[in-house]
């Protein structure tokens, strides 16, 4: 089950980022890119990790894209026109992506028997859940640096707003 | 069954998709939403590890990689409203402030 899980939605991600790849239009690259979140969504799930699926559900397809779809629609963004930077562009980006690729895979496909293989929700038999197990560790051992993204994110918003105003 | 290793190959696919749509797409949006596309790749790499290794802590900073991506857009995306204020274009061969 985990395989044809792992293959059926493995395919909608990958074709989720050649859609995002080969569209012009930046609205049907914003969307491409939510069918890749909700696949990446239920690979968490079927990796044990719950919490995960749903917070990349919420925060990246939610939020996140929501923020993406409303700036496009915000600025009126039309068709990318193609121009002379876009040549040398193709000519080092896909060599350049294929060769990364063909390290990774390389590196990936040598240490496969290191790898290991995973079963379906993971090590959660032993009647733990994963958001007991996260929360646990992240308000017990990680809580400094769990208070300190809530400071990051409060600068984040201050930035946004003073950035997005209008001056006089 | 699947070998964690698919796992990471998946991610390695979709992070070379990402590298290519940065360096191949001309709309500053569109680069932003490859760079989304990369952390996300990076993210499955963080998870297939937690769950191989049977720890935690690998979902925990995909936890606070999301934090920081939430962070980033928001900052980001105030960024290219200022600069489409500024320059009318979205067109990343056109925003050459810091050329001449």
């Amino acid at each position: 089950m985990q395989l044809a899980l792992f293959i059926i939605f493995g395919i909608l991600a990958v074709a989720g980022a050649l859609n995002l790849l080969f569209q012009r239009h930046p609205i049907n690259s914003a969307l491409s890119l939510v069918v890749v979140m909700m696949s990446l969504a239920v690979l968490y799930w079927s990796l044990g990790a719950e919490f995960l699926a749903a917070a990349q559900v919420i925060v990246y397809s939610g939020a996140i894209m929501v923020l993406f779809v409303f700036v496009i629609m915000l600025l009126n963004a039309g068709e990318e026109e193609r121009t002379h930077g876009s040549r040398a562009a193709y000519s080092v980006g896909i060599p350049g992506a294929a060769a990364i690729f063909c390290l990774l895979s390389f590196v990936f496909l040598k240490e496969r028997g290191a790898l290991g293989v995973s079963n379906i929700g993971g090590d959660l038999s032993n009647a733990t859940d994963n958001i007991a197990q996260v929360s646990e560790m992240l308000f017990t051992k990680l809580l400094l640096p769990f208070e300190v993204t809530s400071v990051l994110i409060l600068i984040a918003i201050l930035g946004a707003v003073v950035l997005a105003r209008k001056e006089h | 069954m699947v070998p964690t290793a698919y796992y990471l190959i998946l991610a390695a696919v979709l992070f070379s998709i990402g590298i290519a749509a940065f360096l191949i797409k001309r709309n500053v949006i569109t680069i932003f939403i490859s760079i989304e596309l990369m952390l996300n790749a990076v993210n499955l790499t963080f998870v297939a590890f937690a769950h191989m290794w049977h720890r935690v802590s690998g979902q925990i900073f995909v936890f606070f990689v999301m934090v920081v991506a939430a962070a980033e857009a928001a900052v980001g995306l105030a960024i290219i409203i200022s600069i489409f204020r500024a320059r009318k274009t979205l067109n990343v061969d056109e925003i050459d402030l810091m050329h001449s």
